[in-house]
């Protein structure tokens, strides 16, 4: 590609940007604006000038009026005479009515100027210049009684050069306007165009496939650095909920079929070696049974699935953490009390909290259920706790069982993990992901923590301003904390 | 004990209404079929039901819609929502369209059976007495006292809305998500058998010491309250 064919097609991308169409827009409100500012300023100063012109053509003609009542014409002349030797801007001319010349400093006026009184605007050149060019003066002329003429005038000059310093403003300005603008709007424009085509490139490939891909930050925390924030913790969430997807179906395909396996094969059984009616009913009770359990899987999968979309946030309601805590552990009391446990719960203030007590309930539900599966089975204590600080609320389930080693801890929030060999125990292996699931839909967390010995889980949740009509918590774009 | 109950069933999956219909019309009572929302409106609407079955996404007219337009038109008969979806804003929308209680496909059709029976007693006879009585058990629910054969029982106040719940459906089978709905106000599944630990404690405390048992398990579906064993 030759040079200049660069140039062009570098030339037609800047002008198709929205910054360039931006500076243009800029560029002829500003020249428009500075126009009409110095036309205006320019049309003021004329009036300025003309009026002050005018006040001082009056005040001779009222001073010469007053001396030709006093002294008649001769003290006229004489005074005419003197003033016309003044410098300055002032002209004067007094003739008789056939236009012979009596006193003055003009010359070269076209006769029929002074035939006529009234205010008019003229060439005139000055006594001893007659070679010269003309200039423009402001002139009035009376007659007086006996026929004679008076002319008294200003001269414009000072006039003419005003409107000529603002045309000259005017085009420089404008001039400027459009050299700067322009220079300033290509500026801003080639660099806006290179960070957005260097984001579209990324985006590119990103789209291509490699969702690893992110885009550039560069400190500046400009808006470009805001919006290739946002976009990256878009993508790590968009990662994250792949990866979970994938993790989901996985884990749906091999703990999903080994229920199914189990229920095929035991029909397959019965149909095989039932014989009374005692059997069928048995093998189909057992059928039964597996569907049920199988059907709860779903159930919870559906629900962490639903609670990861961040669906039903709009609609939680203020409900009390430490009413739930207490009536789910109520329901777990005589539970625990049959297995030997001990379920103690200090839930003393009501904790207001913007949710779902369906949600919650659940969550603390499998919180409990866990820890006296595994954390309570030799008669341990399982302690549900209510609290709430300054920002946020916390239930807290805690055991005294063997907990979970720290290295595992990360892995035990998965989806399907029961950790070491308790897959013989009931139990679908969602109840943490769920709890976890809930907490993060509600805004909060899930850790799991040492209870030395035992394990405790604390959820925490973001305590609802009573004052205030809180809006439902923002959809968290960063990755969850692990 | 129950009286047979005349019902509809709207729902648009055939095979799975024709065993409804069946298994109902085995429990005594009479069942009428429409596959669509549009026919389920016209019976409802021209015919009286004790209670109508509806399920959710129906063709031709959808469910809450039919709910609501019965509704609307001042229709007072208990309806059961049927329905796929299952989480707790879909039961919310359920019930704020007209529907008094739902029921997640799939369900064991001993919890359908329940939970339609329950609906036909409400607000039936003896559903606002402040006594409720079976047998020699009685509860008052003004003075929250508990006797039996004249004798005082203490009962704790989740022990007592238990009881009372049971009372209330004397006669009829109640499920355990049944109970933990209307006793504690939850509706998720919990994996355990809490709630059947709860009705033995509440059990030892009516029966234990009286030669006539109460409160009864019904295998496969849930609890009763009756006079007589069957």
């Amino acid at each position: 590609m030759t040079a200049a064919g660069k140039l062009l097609r570098t030339a037609g991308k800047l002008l198709r940007t929205t910054a360039f169409k931006l500076v243009l827009a800029y560029l002829f409100v500003f020249a428009t604006l500075s126009v009409v500012v110095l036309i205006y300023v320019s049309w003021h100063a004329n009036a300025l000038l003309a009026a002050q012109l005018n006040a001082t053509v009056n005040a001779e003609v009222t001073g010469l009026s007053d001396q030709y009542r006093q002294g008649g014409i001769r003290r006229l002349v004489a005074i005419v005479e003197e003033r016309s030797n003044r410098s300055g801007g002032s002209i004067y001319l007094l003739t008789t009515m056939s236009g012979e010349v009596l006193a003055g400093n003009v010359s070269g006026l076209p006769n029929a100027s002074l035939a006529e009184a009234g205010e008019r605007e003229l060439p005139y050149r000055r006594v001893g210049e007659e070679n010269a060019a003309p200039y423009p003066a402001v002139v009035r002329v009376f007659v007086l009684p006996g026929g004679y003429r008076l002319l008294v005038g200003r001269d414009t000059e000072e006039r003419e050069r005003l409107s000529a310093v603002i045309s000259n403003a005017v085009q420089w300005s404008l001039a400027l306007v459009v050299v700067f603008g322009l220079a300033g709007g290509v500026f801003v424009a080639k660099r806006v165009l290179g960070r957005i085509d260097a984001m579209t490139e990324t985006a590119r490939t990103i789209m291509a496939g490699d969702l690893s891909g992110r885009l550039a930050v560069t400190g500046s925390d400009d808006e470009f650095d805001r919006l290739a924030g946002a976009t990256n913790a878009m993508l790590d969430r968009i990662n994250e909920l792949m990866a979970g997807l994938k993790e989901v179906s996985d884990n749906i395909a091999h703990d999903l079929k080994t229920p199914l396996t189990r229920l095929r094969n035991r029909a397959e059984a019965a149909l095989r070696d039932a014989r009374t009616e005692d059997d069928w009913a048995a093998a189909m009770e057992r059928v039964i049974a597996d569907t049920d359990a199988m059907l709860g899987i779903f159930n919870a999968l559906l629900l962490i699935a639903r609670a990861e979309s961040g669906g039903a946030r709009d609609k939680l309601a203020p409900v009390d953490l430490a009413d739930i805590a207490r009536s789910v552990a109520e329901l777990y009391e005589p539970l625990a009390e049959e297995r030997g446990a001990r379920l103690t719960v200090a839930a003393p203030v009501a904790i207001s909290v913007l949710g779902s007590r369906e949600l919650i309930g659940q969550a603390v539900a499998n919180l409990i259920e866990n820890a006296l599966n595994y954390g309570a089975d030799d008669g341990g204590e399982v302690r549900v706790e209510a609290m709430a600080d300054d920002e946020t609320a916390r239930i807290v389930v805690a055991d005294r069982g063997p907990g979970i080693p720290e290295a595992d801890r990360e892995r035990a929030l998965d989806r399907f993990v029961r950790l070491d060999t308790s897959r013989t125990r009931p139990g679908s292996g969602l109840g943490l992901a769920l709890a976890s699931a809930v907490a993060r839909l509600h805004g909060g967390t899930l850790a799991l923590e040492d209870n030395a010995p035992g394990l405790r889980v604390v959820v925490t949740l973001p305590l609802r301003v009573p004052t205030l009509a809180a809006p439902p918590p923002k959809l968290a774009l960063a990755a969850p904390a692990a | 004990m129950t009286s047979s109950m005349k019902l509809l069933i709207v729902e648009d999956d055939r095979e799975a209404a024709a065993y409804v219909v069946k298994a109902l019309t085995e429990a005594g009572h009479v069942a009428d079929h429409a596959a669509d929302g549009v026919e389920g409106y016209e019976l409802a609407s021209s015919s009286s039901y004790d209670v109508l079955v509806v399920d959710r996404m129906l063709p031709r007219l959808d469910g809450l819609t039919l709910i609501r337009r019965l509704r609307a038109e001042g229709a007072a008969t208990p309806v059961l929502i049927l329905s796929a979806l299952g989480q707790v804003d879909d039961r919310v929308q359920g019930l704020r369209a007209g529907g008094d209680d739902y029921l997640t496909k799939p369900y064991a059709f001993a919890e359908l059976l329940a939970r339609v029976e329950a609906l036909a007693r409400r607000g039936g006879p003896g559903a606002g007495d402040t006594v409720y009585k079976v047998a020699d058990l009685e509860i008052d629910r003004l003075s929250h006292t508990v006797t039996r054969g004249g004798q005082e029982i203490v009962l704790q106040p989740r022990e007592f809305r238990l009881l009372e719940y049971l009372m209330r459906n004397a006669g009829q089978v109640v499920t355990r998500t049944m109970l933990l709905e209307n006793v504690w106000d939850y509706h998720f599944d919990p994996q355990t058998n809490v709630i059947d630990v709860h009705v033995s404690r509440l059990r030892s405390k009516i029966d234990k010491g009286f030669d006539k048992p109460l409160l009864h398990t019904v295998r496969g579906a849930g609890y009763v309250i009756r006079d007589g064993g069957r």
